[in-house]
């Protein structure tokens, strides 16, 4: 995905089969010397394990789709069944329903790394599109798992979701009754349900092609965020930053070991061990935590077609970021004006998060009312003024410049690795 | 892989350490790996439901009549109780076992003084249809799917299969009931 | 800007999205149940069997007379992990209970003795009924109930709980619960039919009592003592820690898979960091 391969096949069979098909040179060019820029740090190790949980879930799922009934009397208790009584069937089931928690905190993770350093900005914006397409995906995917095990929280769950788009003028009622298959959520809706929750992931994982793709066009933004010049200013993917990949994944994997093996219910929700029940609602009804700051700003709006306007708003205004961000530096490190609207746009969301998961009263309601005026201000306010009026640090010349400026020419690395023990990772 | 030998060469000072820390590091993943896999393997294998419901099963001979052939299931395989004829019993004797493709004397396809039932698995040994009863040149069995024929002892006789219809692990409860598994 | 490295920084995430994740809890209203200590509880959380066995006895006296329990197979309770009843016992306990079967050939469904392999028989014929015999309030299936309850933890408790594993707020409340009836306070009306307890959501629950001291007998030990405590509070501990097997049978292989999967994931990082270290050893400005 760099332009023309320079692989050249070592065997007569190698010769052969990349004459016809060129898919290991394609494969060399994109992850074995592909040029990365050197400077990038640990928070560019995400989309490397977003693509190993891609995989994670898809391969979990599957196998659970093998014991899996999607029929409304069934599968509850197929659920259940895949717990007890199939071979590691609890294993899988827990690697699956909490790896979609850890997909979201990669993905989060992924998100804000590219907002702190301008990686939606030229020649980005296509690249950036792409990820919130995957992002919308990703969170119907979930929505849609969510409803399988047919507990209370998938029942009621499906129909608050579902009802949203009965806001609508005019055709909402008909929308929704197509979504459900009947007149109330039920047997269809968990059939048609479990048949896209198959099927997007493997949607899913086009689009990621498609990101890396276009990824690999003007290749990583990094820290720096200025782009590369010389071969000094980049190294081969392979083995530099498979293994760094590789390093950071295996952390990654202990915290998700953690949450699937030790406290594989901690993220989910009680009431989603009681059976589906149309004529009981639970007392307090919250989505999946990834949700919750799209819940908070849904609520936060006392009207009912524009809050669901405004929840979809919130993803859609992430489309058009690139164009709304008039800066023309791109890295946050060189914008101290920035930075702090930056963190305060993280803590709002955690507040958003955090707000989406308490009943919509009193202070509450105000407060998620400010945090959603901000989450939009800085997109459609603050980043188009900031442009115009910061004045950014000064940029270094090149990447291996910012690289060598901050820690110091090669001779005397050992010593300020010594000091600095934090930074050799 | 010019990366990899550029590395090495720069690193010739201590290439025994290195080319260890390497060597371990791919040998853990890949026992990482080969463990992760385990658990995916294992869930193809039957469940504990179905482990379970493979209890033996109690059948009832009193109603089979002679000449019927009774079908059942024991976990999920169907098995054939045939209530065999004087005549049938006695041309299932009579074979010269030695022109048997699976040489096997009737005597030891059947309990010792109860040679009028024959129980034997349901499903052709060629490739697990279902033969037709009191159909074939041995008036025991004839597959439909790609003509095995049996005789009236359940071998085989003619046909693809190669092995005789196999014999359940079963037992006489009573002199007309039986215990299946 | 600098960055610490990936794994406070990744503890960090957890801890943040964790925050956003507060858990559904019962309405407020109910006081909280007192913490209890559980073998099964904590990374090496271990079953205890004498008391999963007469959490099983104060399960198959009291409580399955009307609540179902329709996952259980009674095979289960001989197996790894559990209560530890021998094959033989589950045979014999198991031929005590009738279940429907059929059609035979003649097109009737007929009783026999269940096996290990059924699932324990419900004490009535469907919800319905279940509800008409119990003052219009089905008793909850148990299957899995000691994991359908919870509490509210609150900020920052269930930060907390991320590090400390605390799960068993279920079986907490589950042997609160038991034990916490009482008078209504003055002026508090409780509906005809219905009772009090101090740690139920809203206070008024549907079920009577369940348990009196000395209910059930205890196996006697060696100094022909009951094993534990006949009383309520012991009663309702031993079946909370019953339904706690029988919602997570696999607890126990769980936990000891997870620490040998993590022991493998430090030493495997381990040596990652190490052959990253090396690899990136001749690049200028890194170390």
């Amino acid at each position: 995905m760099s332009g023309p391969s320079t692989y050249v096949p070592k065997s007569a069979f190698g010769k052969w089969f990349e004459s016809r098909l060129p898919i290991v040179g394609l494969i060399h060019s994109s992850f074995v010397v592909f040029p990365n820029p050197r400077n990038l740090n640990y928070f560019w190790t995400f989309g490397g394990i977003l693509a190993f949980m891609l995989v994670a879930q898809i391969l979990t799922g599957v196998v659970l789709a093998m014991h899996y009934t999607p029929h409304a009397d069934m599968a509850f208790a197929s659920v259940e069944a895949i717990m007890r009584d199939v071979n590691y069937g609890w294993m899988i089931r827990y690697l699956h329903a909490n790896g979609a928690s850890m997909f979201f905190i990669a993905v989060y993770v992924h998100i804000f790394r590219g907002l702190y350093y301008g990686s939606y900005k030229a020649p980005r914006e296509i690249l950036w599109i792409l990820g919130v397409i995957i992002f919308l995906l990703m969170m119907a995917t979930a929505f849609m798992g969510y409803v399988l095990p047919w507990g209370q929280m998938s029942f009621w769950g499906a129909t608050v979701i579902t009802n949203l788009f009965s806001a609508i003028p005019g055709v909402g009622e008909t929308i929704v009754t197509f979504l459900w298959g009947g007149y109330s959520v039920a047997n269809p809706t968990l059939n048609r349900f479990f048949s896209l929750h198959y099927l997007l992931p493997f949607m899913i994982a086009g689009v990621v092609v498609l990101h890396i793709w276009a990824l690999h066009v003007p290749g990583s933004n990094n820290p720096a965020g200025i782009e590369k010049k010389t071969e000094k200013d980049t190294l081969p993917f392979h083995p530099y930053f498979t293994v760094k990949d590789a390093f950071a994944l295996a952390c990654f994997l202990m915290v998700y070991v953690w949450f699937a093996f030790y406290i594989p219910n901690f993220l989910g929700h009680a009431d989603n061990y009681i059976e589906a029940n149309a004529a009981v609602t639970p007392s307090h009804i919250v989505p999946e935590w990834y949700f919750l700051p799209f819940y908070a700003i849904l609520r936060a709006i006392p009207d009912k077609l524009l809050g669901v306007l405004a929840m979809f708003g919130s993803i859609a205004v992430m489309a058009i970021l690139p164009w709304l961000d008039t800066s023309r530096v791109r890295s946050g490190r060189y914008r101290p004006v920035f930075q702090v609207f930056f963190w305060l746009f993280a803590i709002n969301a955690v507040l958003l998060g955090w707000l989406g998961a308490k009943p919509p009263e009193g202070g509450y309601v105000i407060a998620s009312r400010i945090c959603t005026a901000y989450y939009f201000a800085y997109y459609i306010i603050i980043l188009p003024l900031l442009g115009l009026f910061e004045t950014p640090k000064a940029l270094p010349a090149s990447i291996a410049d910012s690289v060598l400026g901050k820690s110091g020419s090669a001779s005397a690395m050992p010593a300020g690795a010594a000091h600095e023990p934090s930074k050799k990772a | 892989m010019t990366t990899v030998a550029t590395t090495h060469v720069s690193a010739s000072a201590e290439p025994t350490r290195r080319d260890f820390l390497f060597i371990a590091t791919a040998a853990t993943g890949a026992v990482g790996l080969a463990s992760a896999i385990w658990p995916f393997i294992s869930q193809m294998g039957p469940d504990a439901v179905t482990i379970a419901a493979g209890a033996p099963v109690e059948f009832d001979l009193a109603p089979v009549a002679e000449g019927q052939i009774v079908k059942l299931f024991w976990r999920g395989k169907l098995i054939f109780v045939r209530h065999r004829t004087k005549d049938e019993i006695k041309s299932a004797q009579e074979t010269d076992i030695t022109s048997l493709r699976d040489p096997q004397a009737d005597a030891d396809r059947v309990k010792a003084g109860k040679d009028q039932w024959l129980i034997v698995y349901g499903n052709c040994t060629h490739l697990g249809c279902v033969p037709l009863g009191n159909e074939g040149a041995f008036h025991g069995w004839q597959c439909p799917c790609h003509g095995s024929v049996f005789d009236t002892s359940g071998r085989i006789r003619q046909g693809p299969a190669p092995t005789n219809l196999p014999v359940p692990p079963y037992a006489f409860t009573s002199d007309t009931s039986i215990r299946i598994g | 800007m600098t960055y610490i490295p990936s794994f406070a920084s990744r503890i960090a995430v957890a801890v943040i999205a964790s925050f956003m994740g507060a858990s559904v809890a019962l309405a407020s209203g109910a006081a909280v149940p007192p913490r209890n200590d559980w073998s099964f509880a904590g990374p090496f959380g271990k079953f205890d069997e004498t008391q999963l066995q007469r959490g099983f006895k104060v399960f198959h006296e009291v409580c399955s007379n009307c609540h179902s329990m329709n996952k259980l197979a009674f095979r289960t309770l001989a197996q790894e992990g559990g209560p530890g009843f021998s094959e033989e016992q589950v045979r014999a306990l198991a031929a005590t209970y009738k279940v429907k079967d059929g059609p035979n050939d003649n097109g009737d469904y007929f009783e026999r003795a269940a096996r290990p392999a059924d699932f324990w028989p419900s004490p009535f014929a469907n919800k319905q009924a279940a509800a008409a015999a119990n003052g219009g309030a089905a008793p909850p299936d148990f299957s899995v109930i000691a994991k359908a309850r919870t509490y509210e933890r609150g900020f920052p408790w269930f930060v907390f709980d991320i590090f400390t594993q605390f799960q068993e707020q279920g079986v907490d409340y589950i042997s609160a619960l038991l034990h916490g009836y009482e008078e209504a306070p003055a002026g508090f009306t409780v509906p005809d039919g219905k009772y009090y307890n101090h740690y139920f959501p809203g206070n008024v629950i549907a079920m009577p009592p369940p348990l009196l001291d000395g209910q059930v007998s205890y196996e006697k030990g060696a100094d022909g003592k009951p094993q534990a405590p006949e009383t309520v509070v012991q009663y309702g501990k031993d079946v909370a820690a019953f339904l706690m097997w029988v919602a997570e049978p696999h607890l126990e292989k769980r936990k000891e898979i997870a620490f040998k999967v993590l022991v493998f994931l430090l030493v495997f990082a381990g040596l990652l960091y190490f052959t990253k270290k090396k690899i990136w050893s001749d690049v200028a400005g890194h170390a």
